[in-house]
């Protein structure tokens, strides 16, 4: 069970990237996290991990607050947390099978690790997963040998043979064409239910998060707008998660359609009109 | 705008002003005679290197300093390359936090800063005249050479592999053995064979201030007037330095 209270991160930059987001992840479930870019998606997906170090908050996975942990006690935390990248992030000079493997690291010595030496069990492991993937026989190819697809699946194994307690996939599909998303979305979906693991996955694509998420979170401008299962996410709740109109609660008056990046320098050129 | 095109009317101004002095402060001495009889001069030197000497003993000769050149060079790079590395990767500013980033791109710019004759006169006064002195000073040419030049290949390379693998829970010596290491290795060979080939070449000169190899020979047959053996020697050397360009250029090829 992952657990973020109130998790914050401001940039140095000045940026609140995360204004206090807190959650609670459960069970097998699929977690789809929308949201426009900017909106702090990766930096939620990155600070469980702590690829980015949190400003502010907790994370408690299984019970073990994460955001304290130094660096050692950190390293042993982040086998239990795998990851997906937009990207793949393979090592694209080494084989299938080495990329794959890479992701037992935590559990070897470094001098094991220099001589490439892992124990039969991880190497069973890792040929168990490949096939799982559906990559079984490609173990000798090189990464950079292989379609996006093909390396998406490399990387999903890389994280699967970790054993996770959960998976975290940062924009998995954002590489790929529909029919591999479509592919990639439901190896997860599978993996989710096979390992009974919860998974979150960031995704812009709406109705990807639809078709596959059980629950869906969604993010604006780094606050948490939508929290609740797939069903519940109406037209209305899209509204609020892209274009900010929030219920009539808090005040209307954002400038949310202005994206945060050339916001200021747009709002100088534009001479002030009544009634804006 | 006014500014700076008067700025740079102003530096080709200067530019010009400063070509002009140089060309008349180093001509001033200078005669058409003066330049006939340099002519006449050269042109004798290089006809009193043909035909270059042939004869066994002195072939000999030439082999022995031939093979000590290569092998200054090669001990050289190997010594130089290693301490290159952990140079290189403490100039890479995406491994290395920042003073320690600093330090080595410090060291870096003064190892480059004085030039190879000024340091094998150094290290033959250091550890007198031989090959020793030799191969100390191409290794410490080396590092400046290799740290730079590693060190930018290092930083190009991809940090998402790098990042995927930490977050994997893997050390910071495993993620450098399994995601920076395969990234870097072919540039890596390259550069050494390169390096190696330079090293070549530059093993050939400093034997003019006696740090070893064949530039001691060379020296002394010049003194002793034995412009044949000169011309033999010199070819010699074009022979071996091409023959490492050609191998450098070959093996640069095949890994990168």
């Amino acid at each position: 069970m992952l657990e973020t209270t109130n998790l914050r991160k401001v940039y140095p930059t000045g940026d609140e990237a995360l204004k206090g987001i807190t959650t609670t992840v459960n069970g097998n479930e699929i977690v789809a996290m929308i949201g426009p870019s900017g909106a702090g998606k990766s930096t939620f997906i990155r600070c469980i991990n702590r690829l980015t170090e949190p400003t502010d908050g907790a994370i408690h996975l299984d019970g073990t607050e994460l955001t304290g942990l130094d660096d050692r006690a950190m390293k042993t935390a982040r086998r239990n947390i795998g990851m997906v990248f937009q990207e793949y992030n393979l090592v694209e000079r080494l084989t299938v099978m080495e990329n794959v493997l890479s992701g037992r690291l935590g559990y070897v010595s470094n001098w094991a690790a220099f001589r490439r030496k892992f124990p039969q069990e991880d190497i069973d492991r890792a040929y168990n997963v490949l096939e799982t993937v559906g990559l079984a026989g490609m173990e000798n190819k090189r990464a950079d040998e292989l379609s996006g697809g093909q390396r998406q699946r490399v990387g999903i194994a890389r994280a699967v043979v970790q054993e996770p307690k959960i998976l975290l996939a940062d924009e998995p599909t954002s590489s790929l064409d529909p029919e591999s998303s479509h592919a990639v979305m439901e190896l997860l979906t599978e993996i989710a239910a096979t390992k009974d693991i919860p998974i979150i996955i960031n995704i812009h694509e709406v109705p990807l998060a639809v078709e596959y998420a059980d629950r869906i979170l969604g993010l604006h401008d780094g606050e948490l707008v939508f929290d609740g299962p797939t069903a519940n996410l109406d037209d209305n709740a899209k509204d609020v998660i892209y274009r900010g109109v929030e219920p009539p609660t808090s005040n209307v008056d954002r400038d949310v359609e202005v994206p945060s990046e050339t916001g200021d320098e747009l709002i100088q050129d534009r001479p002030t009109v009544a009634g804006d | 705008m006014f500014g700076s095109q008067r700025l740079k009317w102003a530096v080709y101004a200067g530019t010009a002003l400063f070509v002009l002095w140089s060309v008349v402060s180093l001509l001033s001495g200078v005669t058409l005679s003066r330049v006939s009889i340099g002519v006449q001069n050269g042109y004798l030197l290089l006809e009193s290197m043909v035909p270059p000497e042939t004869s066994s003993e002195s072939l000999q000769r030439v082999y022995t300093y031939l093979f000590e050149t290569v092998a200054m060079a090669f001990v050289a790079t190997f010594t130089g390359v290693l301490l290159s590395v952990p140079i290189a990767v403490g100039a890479a500013e995406n491994l290395s936090p920042k003073p320690i980033y600093l330090l080595n791109r410090g060291i870096i710019s003064i190892t480059r800063s004085i030039d190879e004759l000024i340091i094998a006169i150094i290290a033959v006064k250091a550890v007198g005249v031989g090959p020793l002195a030799g191969i100390i000073a191409i290794s410490y040419l080396s590092i400046g050479f290799f740290s730079k030049l590693f060190a930018e290949d290092i930083e190009d390379i991809d940090m998402g592999a790098t990042e995927a693998i930490e977050a994997s829970g893997a050390s910071r010596f495993q993620t450098f053995v399994y995601a920076v290491i395969p990234q870097v290795a072919p540039r890596f060979i390259g550069l050494t064979v390169y390096r190696w080939d330079i090293n070549i070449r530059s093993s050939t000169i400093i034997g003019i201030v006696g740090a070893g190899g064949i530039g001691t020979l060379l020296m002394r047959s010049f003194s002793r007037y034995e412009y044949d053996f000169a011309g033999t020697i010199l070819l010699s050397i074009i022979v071996v330095v091409l023959a490492g360009e050609l191998f450098s250029a070959y093996v640069r090829r095949r890994v990168t």
